[in-house]
């Protein structure tokens, strides 16, 4: 299999994780889910640094956002799918 | 098919104790912060030797008092540590930490500056440092079975890169070693926070759950709730992590638990530098997150090798502890490969599996143990840093 762009834990989790330097927006991205080695495409929406997490679906202010099949804050702004989820539009909810 | 590991062993120095170590320093150990020239010079006088200065000791009390003795005591016990030089500016606390030390079996000797000055003190000290270098120079390593070593871990400079590589290599480790009878440590009371629930499912008995999330709540209530501002953003996730992509000290912690594996449970939660007593096993040990205090505290619990998954880079090392530093970042392994022991980037390519990674960091131990010095060995790193609870008298 070619290397991935972006990987995600869970088949529930609505980010996944950029994996490589230098993705630049418009990327056509293979995208692998490590809990059952299966794989999609998703065109990134804007140039996003390694690490940094991309929405698999549209999501809304408010939303929860879930990453290893678990509830880790809510979005506090919108991003498409494609874009960059970070903490300008997402927040914890415990403070 | 379960992991045997009967087969791994490696080349270590059975203490007086029994315990198994991988180091054989000489330290000398300064009782309080009045007392690191001395120590210094006595180091300088005698190569070989290590001094370990701190900033503590004076005019502590109650629980923060008895932290500083465990952790001196259990420093000075360490199975990687061959013989002490304890020196104290009194006589009375530096007897309380000769004489924890003198339990391991271990030779170890006291010296007091009051009444003797610098001079005659490191004049006294050098002659038995001496003695003791070439006594533990000639101690001979033999063939230890590798589930015979404490090895403890903890992360730092955490991405989003250790939550998918470098802590779940950690975790494949500690799933195939606990089984096997090694004894294991994990901690971060506040990079816990935000999965805790899931930390308290892993405990092996209700009572190991219970007391873990009685430590969990008393760092809530003490610490955070105690002292908070607005909110714990400003440094939990720190300015590294969240340059790394992580967001919420949930993500965080998630991340940071998978250092536990899959199967792993807890037997018991430790205090800070507590020596666990219930076995061979995992523990949880209530620590701070901060790197050097967490590796501080648990080489004074008698761990002898730390595994360290790193993200964006922690260069973090121990005088008496090998770090073992792994990471998964490409990036980090371009820019500062000089700091990383193991290169699990290949996770992220889909070139490695997990099991790969853990058996690379198995490998890594083993040849740690056996005399190869880690990154932060070579590079001088020896941060050794006391948890203090709160001011001193």
């Amino acid at each position: 299999m070619a290397a991935p762009q972006l990987l995600v834990h869970d088949e529930k989790d609505n980010v996944g994780v950029v994996v490589v330097e230098g993705l630049t927006a418009n990327t056509d991205m293979l995208c692998v889910i490590t809990h059952d080695n299966s794989d999609f495409r998703l065109t990134a929406g804007a140039d996003i640094p390694i690490g940094h997490k991309v929405a698999l679906k549209d999501l809304k202010e408010g939303d929860t956002v879930i990453k290893y099949g678990e509830d880790i804050g809510k979005m506090v702004g919108d991003a498409p799918k494609g874009g960059h989820v970070h903490t300008h539009n997402c927040k914890t909810k415990r403070w | 098919m379960a992991y045997d590991a009967s087969n791994l062993t490696v080349q270590g120095w059975r203490r007086e104790n029994g315990r198994v170590g991988v180091r054989n320093h000489v330290i000398i150990l300064p009782v309080d912060d009045i007392s690191n020239a001395a120590c210094e010079a006595v180091a300088n006088n005698v190569k070989g030797t290590m001094a370990l200065p701190h900033a503590y000791g004076r005019l502590q009390f109650g629980e923060d008092l008895d932290l500083h003795f465990r952790t001196m005591i259990g420093t000075g016990a360490n199975p990687n540590v061959a013989a002490v030089i304890v020196i104290g500016i009194e006589p009375e606390w530096t007897k309380v930490i000769v004489d924890g030390i003198a339990k391991t079996g271990k030779p170890v000797t006291g010296f007091s500056i009051e009444q003797n000055g610098d001079f005659e003190t490191i004049r006294a000290a050098s002659w038995t440092a001496k003695e003791y270098v070439h006594w533990a120079t000639e101690l001979q390593k033999e063939e230890c079975p590798l589930t015979d070593l404490w090895v403890s871990t903890k992360c730092g400079e955490s991405d989003t890169t250790t939550g998918l590589s470098s802590c779940p290599t950690v975790g494949n480790m500690y799933d195939k070693l606990i089984p096997n009878g090694l004894y294991g440590c994990f901690g971060e009371t506040s990079e816990i926070t935000g999965a805790e629930h899931i930390c308290e499912k892993r405990g092996a008995t209700p009572e190991a759950s219970a007391k873990f999330m009685k430590i969990f709540q008393a760092y809530q209530d003490d610490v955070i709730f105690a002292h908070q501002t607005d909110d714990l953003s400003d440094s939990q996730p720190t300015k590294g992590n969240i340059l790394g992509g992580l967001t919420t000290i949930e993500e965080k912690a998630l991340g940071n638990l998978e250092k536990i594996g899959r199967d792993c449970t807890y037997i018991d939660a430790l205090e800070p530098a507590e020596a666990p007593e219930k076995g061979r096993g995992l523990y949880f040990m209530d620590t701070s997150s901060a790197a050097a205090e967490c590796v501080t505290l648990m080489a004074a619990a008698g761990y002898v090798v730390h595994t360290f998954p790193t993200g964006q880079g922690n260069v973090v090392g121990n005088p008496i502890v090998p770090v073992i530093k792994i990471s998964g970042n490409p990036r980090t392994l371009r820019t500062m490969s000089e700091h990383i022991d193991v290169d699990v980037t290949g996770v992220l390519t889909r070139e490695m599996t997990i099991d790969q990674a853990g058996d690379a960091l198995i490998d890594m131990i083993r040849r740690t143990a056996n005399g190869r010095a880690t990154a932060a060995e070579a590079l001088g790193h020896r941060e050794f840093v006391m948890t203090k609870l709160y001011r001193s008298a």
